[in-house]
């Protein structure tokens, strides 16, 4: 009997070790991790990772044998409350198993990408004990994406989506104590804060929905809540897909939230890539694709969807032309990106969005790792740079001085142009160029990215790329075509503009001049990821539609058309885009110290492309100082001089007092309980004084009171 | 023969001269006496209702009565005896150590 249940339900009973396994990973690295060395604790984090990849092969091959069955398993009950009752059950279906082989497959190549680039971050300076703690927090990350996508109700996906908040919350400050420079500052850790906090704005609405969706739908499990729906009002739908909008919001960095994502890029490398660009931001569109039976119900609520993601996409995309930060860019190019995908699922098009999320994943962790990449080539030539100049100091004593030049600055933070040492950033492009030649590997890497993201044929951005636009074109969603096509306009420009400034020209910097290429630890998974980059398009080619039928069995689909005329537009703006970035910065190659030339001609659009289009310090004025002014107004007047000053002084300290001065003190107790005392006593006195009188010492007396005592005693039986 | 009630107004009268003896006499020799009046009183009634009720109880208890009285007078004399060594005086006016 046990033997025909397991193969039917194949290898379902692995579903925990999803979880389980990264969670056995960071439990052994916090206990042994100790003793270990820096390769045993981060191939043990990979391996924890790769069992969990390993599980999610199984059970994508268990739907695929179930015929795309819904299969369900269940671990534990959670909580029980009056009728709700919500269980910790994984939840395996074509969808789900989707968003686990993404995130475990690329985890597992970043967890090993990591562990070669963690050892040469500047930052590191041999201390294990943090080298740990990033691993021990990767995996955390894993654990909790997976309760994410494995989830089997809201409750369930929140507990992930919460934890991954956490773990992104800790791997953005993960340098808390420093900037991205090294240099002595709270920089990262404010970066953390604000993506946290950030987040905590999204989640508030996800909470609304939950309450929403609790209180007239009646439950949490999606399979309830969806059935629930069809006989809900709908205006009730119409707000739970809208709250659940605002937590999408922030968790998938759309307008008006996505402010956090550009400064989480003050993370490590890998983090960048894993949380910021592959997974953690995507759950906000498998969160929709998830919840499409209630998204279908109410097309208002997809059509706000669809233009908030497409309005995003544009948006992100400009601010992506003017960064020079070769992070800044991809992070603005994600948030681009994530907008083409939330624009995808909220047309309806869930099929095209979640294709879209698994080859963003590829070549965007490709793209950042391969920045990562880029950033200790030029640490390299750098080092190679300052120990040239220093031959005579040892390598030893050097260290120790710059580790006193920042103590230095700790102490006073004087401008830093006093010291000798000059702060090279390794991660603004304006210090690169020419990295062609002495980065070869990471050169066609990048190449391959770049390619992917700017949608040329045949990688695998350009089929997920048109199948959003040829929906758009083909379902009616006219301004979101429009939009989504000029974002890819500039998407192809700012990687244009990438390529050329990083690869291309001359070095502007003697460090660019002197860049290494990484090691094989740091290469292989990116060449992994750009194998993957390529041939990812496969997986729904038009007139195949591989996804779309493995989908199917979750989600209803319909499959995307190629339409031809899309196609062409799209790719001709492409080649355009690059064309044109070609003329600005490949021809004439900018030299060291000269303004972008992009500058003179945009004039102030430049201006405000380069600075965000202002909205940080828009939200600083409008939210953060108004809540600093109220902030203070509650400490300063309502707390202290209304609740402290007179509330508590005057009325309550001040009632009292009076209370036992005079009420207590002369009234009650002096007055009343004091002389109640002193009259018993003096009365006790008066009264043992006069009987004292009746003790005369005689006989007689004694003998007559006797007498006169039976006397009465006698009389009264008498008498009786 | 002689109706107890009789016997029982006599030992009455006796018991009310002792008693009142007992309160206003100074010696305590003559309150000693009257005190075996008081007694020999409540014997009187004793043996009165003993020959009434044709029982030996009441002239039984009368013996006992006899002896402790005897008893009584013999501590009774031997305090008089000490006070008067002590105090040269036995009236009991003076005699108030007792009072509080």
């Amino acid at each position: 009997m046990l033997l025909s249940e397991q193969t039917y339900s194949g290898f379902l009973f692995l579903a925990p070790w999803l979880v389980f396994a990264p969670v056995v990973g960071l439990l052994v690295n916090i206990i042994f991790g100790g003793r270990l060395s820096e390769k045993a604790i981060g191939w043990l984090a990979s391996a924890a990772s790769g069992a969990s990849f390993v599980v999610s092969v199984l059970l994508a091959m268990t739907v695929a044998g179930n015929h795309g069955e819904v299969l369900r398993w269940r671990l534990a009950e959670w909580m029980s409350v009056g009728s709700l009752t919500i269980d910790w059950t994984f939840r395996v279906d074509s969808l789900s198993t989707t968003m686990m082989l993404v995130v475990s497959g690329v985890g597992t190549l970043i967890h090993i990408y990591a562990i070669g680039y963690m050892h040469e971050d500047v930052r590191f300076k041999n201390d294990v004990g943090r080298f740990r703690r990033f691993f021990v927090f990767l995996n955390l990350f894993i654990a909790m994406m997976m309760i994410l996508v494995s989830g089997d109700s809201y409750m369930m996906l929140f507990v992930g989506w919460e934890g991954v908040g956490l773990c992104s919350f800790l791997l953005i400050g993960f340098w808390y104590e420093m900037d991205t420079l090294a240099r002595p500052s709270w920089a990262n850790s404010n970066a953390a804060k604000k993506a946290f906090i950030t987040n905590r704005v999204g989640d508030f609405g996800f909470l609304i929905a939950g309450f929403l969706m609790f209180w007239y739908l009646g439950s949490f499990q999606f399979d309830s809540v969806f059935e629930a729906a069809k006989a809900a009002p709908p205006g009730i739908i119409v707000a739970i897909t809208l709250f659940m909008l605002v937590g999408v919001a922030g968790k998938s960095a759309q307008i008006p939230l996505y402010v956090w994502l550009p400064d989480a890029m003050a993370g490590p490398t890998p983090v960048s890539a894993l949380i910021h660009a592959a997974t953690m931001v995507t759950a906000g569109v498998y969160l929709i694709t998830r919840s499409a039976p209630l998204y279908t119900l109410v097309p208002q609520a997809q059509y706000i969807v669809a233009m908030t993601g497409a309005v995003t996409a544009l948006f992100a995309a400009t601010i992506a032309v003017g960064q020079y930060d070769i992070k800044k860019v991809l992070a603005y190019s994600t948030i681009s990106q994530l907008g083409f995908m939330v624009a995808a699922v909220g047309m309806g098009a869930f099929v095209a969005g979640m294709f879209h999320l698994v080859t963003h994943a590829f070549f965007k962790a490709l793209l950042f790792l391969s920045a990562g990449s880029v950033i200790l080539g030029l640490e390299r030539g750098h080092h190679h740079l300052a120990h040239h100049e220093h031959k005579k100091e040892s390598d030893d004593s050097r260290r120790r001085r710059s580790r006193e030049t920042l103590r230095q600055a700790q102490d006073s933070a004087s401008d830093s142009k006093d010291h000798h040492e000059e702060v090279f950033d390794p991660g603004d492009m304006r210090n690169m160029g020419g990295l062609r030649k002495t980065m070869p590997v990471t050169f066609w890497l990048y190449i391959i990215g770049t390619l992917a993201l700017a949608g040329i044929f045949p990688f695998a951005g350009f089929w997920s790329k048109d199948e959003i636009l040829a929906d758009a074109f083909t379902e009616g969603f006219g301004a979101v075509y429009w939009l989504l096509t000029i974002a890819a306009f500039f998407t192809a420009f700012y990687m244009g503009r990438q390529i050329w400034m990083v690869f291309f020209g001359e070095a502007r910097h003697e460090a660019a001049a002197h860049a290494e290429e990484s090691k094989p630890i740091i290469t292989v998974p990116l060449m992994v990821l750009a194998l993957l980059s390529v041939v990812g398009g496969a997986l729904n080619l038009p007139g195949l539609h591989t996804l779309t039928e493995w989908l199917e069995h979750t989600i209803e689909v319909h499959a995307g058309e190629f339409v031809m005329s899309v196609a062409l537009i799209s790719t001709g703006l492409a080649l355009l885009a690059i064309f044109i970035s070609w003329l600005l910065y490949g021809r004439n190659p900018l030299k060291a110290g000269q303004p972008d030339p992009l500058k003179k001609p945009l004039g102030f659009i430049f201006t405000g492309m380069e600075n965000k289009w202002f909205v940080d310090e828009a939200y600083w004025a409008v939210f953060v100082d108004r809540y600093v002014d109220i902030s203070r107004f509650l400490a300063d007047v309502i707390d202290w001089r209304f609740w402290h000053d007179w509330f508590h002084d005057k009325v309550i300290a001040g009632t009292y007092n009076w209370l036992s001065n005079i009420a207590l003190n002369d009234y009650a107790d002096q007055r009343g309980i004091d002389a109640f005392a002193n009259a018993l006593g003096k009365w006790t006195q008066s009264l043992s004084a006069a009987m004292r009188k009746v003790q005369n010492g005689f006989v007689r007396s004694y003998a007559l009171s006797v007498l006169l005592g039976v006397v009465l005693i006698l009389g009264y039986l008498l008498l009786k | 023969m002689v109706p107890v009630n009789y016997y029982i107004i006599l030992s009455a009268i006796l018991f009310t001269i002792g008693a009142v003896g007992v309160l206003i006499r100074r010696n305590p020799l003559v309150i000693f006496m009257s005190v075996e009046l008081m007694l020999n009183a409540a014997n009187l009634a004793m043996v009165a209702f003993s020959s009434v009720y044709k029982s030996f109880s009441g002239q039984i208890f009368v013996f006992f009565v006899i002896a402790v009285a005897a008893a009584e007078v013999a501590v009774g004399l031997a305090l008089i005896v000490e006070i008067f060594k002590t105090k040269h005086n036995i009236n009991v006016d003076e005699m108030n150590s007792l009072k509080g």
